[in-house]
């Protein structure tokens, strides 16, 4: 008798379910894991473009001040991201700032190396570091979230105890003329299309110094290599993430990682991989602040893994991994530094950035949530 | 009949003290479908764990088309023709339709020095593919989430018969699925197997082994209590090897028969 049953002629599927609604080209423009952060950037230029438009926020020298600070959470955001994605978390990304930033001027400043020695060795070291993180992860099977949070308490006392143990201070200096006329510097200190901008100037189309030594150039006098380095970052994990036979490695290992293991995919270089991935994103952003502020200080970075996660987050990422997006990363990254700098231009107390922020984050991840669900079908 | 395509002989595993296959021989035909029916614990898992090159034998020899293989990781076993089909694990629902369906197989296509996915060819493909097996998809990039779970079974059945295996391991496809999908499920089977394909078909349900099921190989306690062909064994029969005998009798009687 059951066997009659299952034997029966198996039920031909309809060429046309009635079950699946038509989706409209519309909607389904507009579902995709970039939505959320694409309304809070809509959401913050509004707010800002109302409460703040005279403050000069949105003159040249105001867009590059929120673009670098938007660009610095973008940096690490993109590595916080693709780690995130491959189901792991990174909280040593702040002290991995402090970290790198030391042992750049430790070296070359202390020790007199040349600076591009002591790059090279500070994201080697950083990279190692990634590394061990994910070789411990892998290993124990712990929660990456406990192995990093182990790694934030180390880092940072690592950090302050050499930078103590060799110098007697906190902070280490004189980097800037270290770096002069290193090749290996420019690319993280310096400038580009700084004769485009002159141009400008000298053209009158941009505001120039009207006097002072700088007199006659212009205030924006060029786009400093952080912008250009959050560019090409942004650009190089979207595009591997979701162009290439690794991305969709990222993806599956952070979606079901014995799923993908019994399809081939090696898991755990992955996600060794991503942890050296985001120490190396940790360390751009490093040389980049060493190389801006002259120096370095073992208190750098503080908290910058919780924005770096946010950004993350407010871009549409799932915090289990196997689900996000780079570009959703970076707008993500872009509201932050909006509304962190807009408040200032604005006048705001600068408190209010954080209920500005929580507010933003509890909305993007509201709207993120629903979104998710209907495109991958999670209850 | 020709040579099996793959044939293992006296199989044991042991788990430090614990012995999990005492013992355990089974082989595959082309185009036929060869059930291994168990109650849970018997060993089920660990022996198509063990053929599928997850677990290596701590005894035993496998032979695929005559020659001794031995598997030592499941990428070897991947290569040599023998694709699994795990019951929860076939698919990682996040990802579309298409990303799983090539996932450790991305087909590239190179641009300049660097190589990228090549999605025209893949969502070709993949389209194609679930089309043959009576699936239609509405976009090959809609996620797996979306689809039900004999749909899920049949795109890691569609999966691994494009990528030319010969021998696919089936864990209990039909155990979490209901009426309708467990027939679907079912069906495939019966259009893989039609291509020549040797399908290993795990299940403790009976009424599913029988209706797509050409061997009966019945596992109990690590060891094999024998096999049967199609028309020579009934279901009650199967049922009561399964559990191991007496007992269930028993309590099937108290039951009625519904077991």
């Amino acid at each position: 008798m059951s066997e009659a049953e299952t034997k029966a002629e198996p039920p031909q599927e309809e060429a046309h379910d009635e079950r699946i609604r038509e989706i409209s080209p519309l909607r389904k423009a507009l579902i995709r894991p970039e939505l959320g952060s694409i309304c809070g950037v809509i959401l913050v230029f509004v707010f800002f473009f109302l409460i703040a438009r005279d403050s000069g926020m949105f003159s040249p020298e105001g867009v590059i001040n929120w673009t670098v600070v938007s660009a610095q959470f973008a940096i690490i955001a993109v590595g916080a991201c693709l780690l995130m994605i491959a189901g792991e978390f990174d909280l040593s990304v702040g002290s991995m700032i402090g970290f790198s930033g030391i042992v750049i001027a430790l070296l070359s400043v202390t020790y007199g190396l040349p600076m591009w020695v002591a790059i090279i060795a500070a994201f080697l070291i950083a990279m190692g570091i990634g590394w061990l993180n994910g070789f411990l992860v892998i290993r124990t099977g712990l929660p990456s979230f406990i192995v990093t949070l182990a790694f934030l308490y180390i880092l940072r006392g690592l950090t302050i105890f050499l930078a103590i143990l060799t110098t007697n201070k906190t902070i280490i200096g004189g980097v800037r003329d270290a770096a002069e006329g290193d090749w290996l510097a420019s690319l993280f200190g310096g400038k580009i299309l700084t004769g485009f901008f002159k141009w400008m100037g000298d053209n009158g189309w941009i505001q120039t110094f009207v006097a002072g030594n700088r007199a006659g150039d212009p205030v924006v006098d060029g786009i400093p290599m952080l912008i250009v380095w959050a560019v090409a970052l942004i650009i190089f994990g979207h595009v591997l993430l979701t162009r290439t036979r690794f991305g969709n490695w990222i993806f599956a290992s952070g979606g079901d990682a014995q799923a993908a293991r019994y399809s081939g995919v090696p898991v755990n270089r992955v996600k060794i991989l991503m942890f050296m991935f985001t120490a190396f994103c940790a360390t751009v952003f490093a040389t980049c602040q060493v190389m801006e502020f002259g120096s370095a200080a073992a208190d750098r970075g503080l908290l910058k893994e919780f924005e770096a996660i946010i950004s993350v987050v407010i871009g549409g990422a799932l915090l289990t991994g196997g689900y996000g997006s780079v570009i959703g990363a970076a707008l993500g990254a872009l509201i932050f530094g909006v509304v962190q700098q807009g408040l200032f231009f604005a006048g705001v107390e600068s408190s209010l950035f954080r209920v500005f922020l929580g507010v933003i984050l509890l909305l993007a991840v509201i709207l993120n949530t629903y979104i998710r669900r209907s495109i991958t079908g999670e209850r | 009949m020709s040579t099996p395509l793959i044939e293992l002989k006296n199989i044991e595993k042991h788990f430090g003290s614990v012995i999990a296959l005492n013992g355990v021989s089974i082989s595959v035909y082309p185009g036929e479908c060869h059930c291994l029916l168990g109650d849970n614990g018997a060993g089920k898992s660990t022996f198509i764990k063990t053929m599928a090159g997850v677990h290596q034998p701590t005894r035993g020899e496998i032979f695929m088309d005559g020659q001794q293989v031995v598997f030592n990781t499941a990428r070897d076993a991947i290569e040599a023709g023998i694709a699994t089909v795990y019951q929860d694990l076939a698919m990682i629902p996040l990802m579309s339709v298409t990303r799983n369906f090539w996932m450790g197989r991305e087909p590239l296509r190179s641009v300049g020095p660097l190589k990228f996915i090549d999605f025209e060819m893949a969502n070709r493909v993949t389209m194609e593919e679930m089309d043959r097996m009576g699936i239609h998809l509405r976009e090959p990039s809609q996620a797996v989430g979306t689809l039900s779970g004999g749909e899920r079974q049949t795109v890691a059945i569609a999966r691994s018969v494009y990528f030319g295996a010969k021998i696919l391991i089936l864990d209990e496809p039909t155990s979490a699925l209901g009426v309708r999908q467990t027939s679907n499920v079912l069906a495939t089977i019966d259009k893989v197997r039609k291509k020549g394909i040797g399908v290993v078909f795990i299940s403790h349900n009976v009424r599913h082994a029988l209706a797509v099921g050409d061997r009966f190989t019945v596992l109990n306690r690590g060891q094999t209590l024998g096999t049967a062909k199609r028309g020579e064994i009934e279901a009650e029969e199967l049922q009561d090897m399964m559990a191991g005998g007496k007992e269930l009798a028993q309590l099937e009687g108290s039951l009625g028969g519904t077991v």
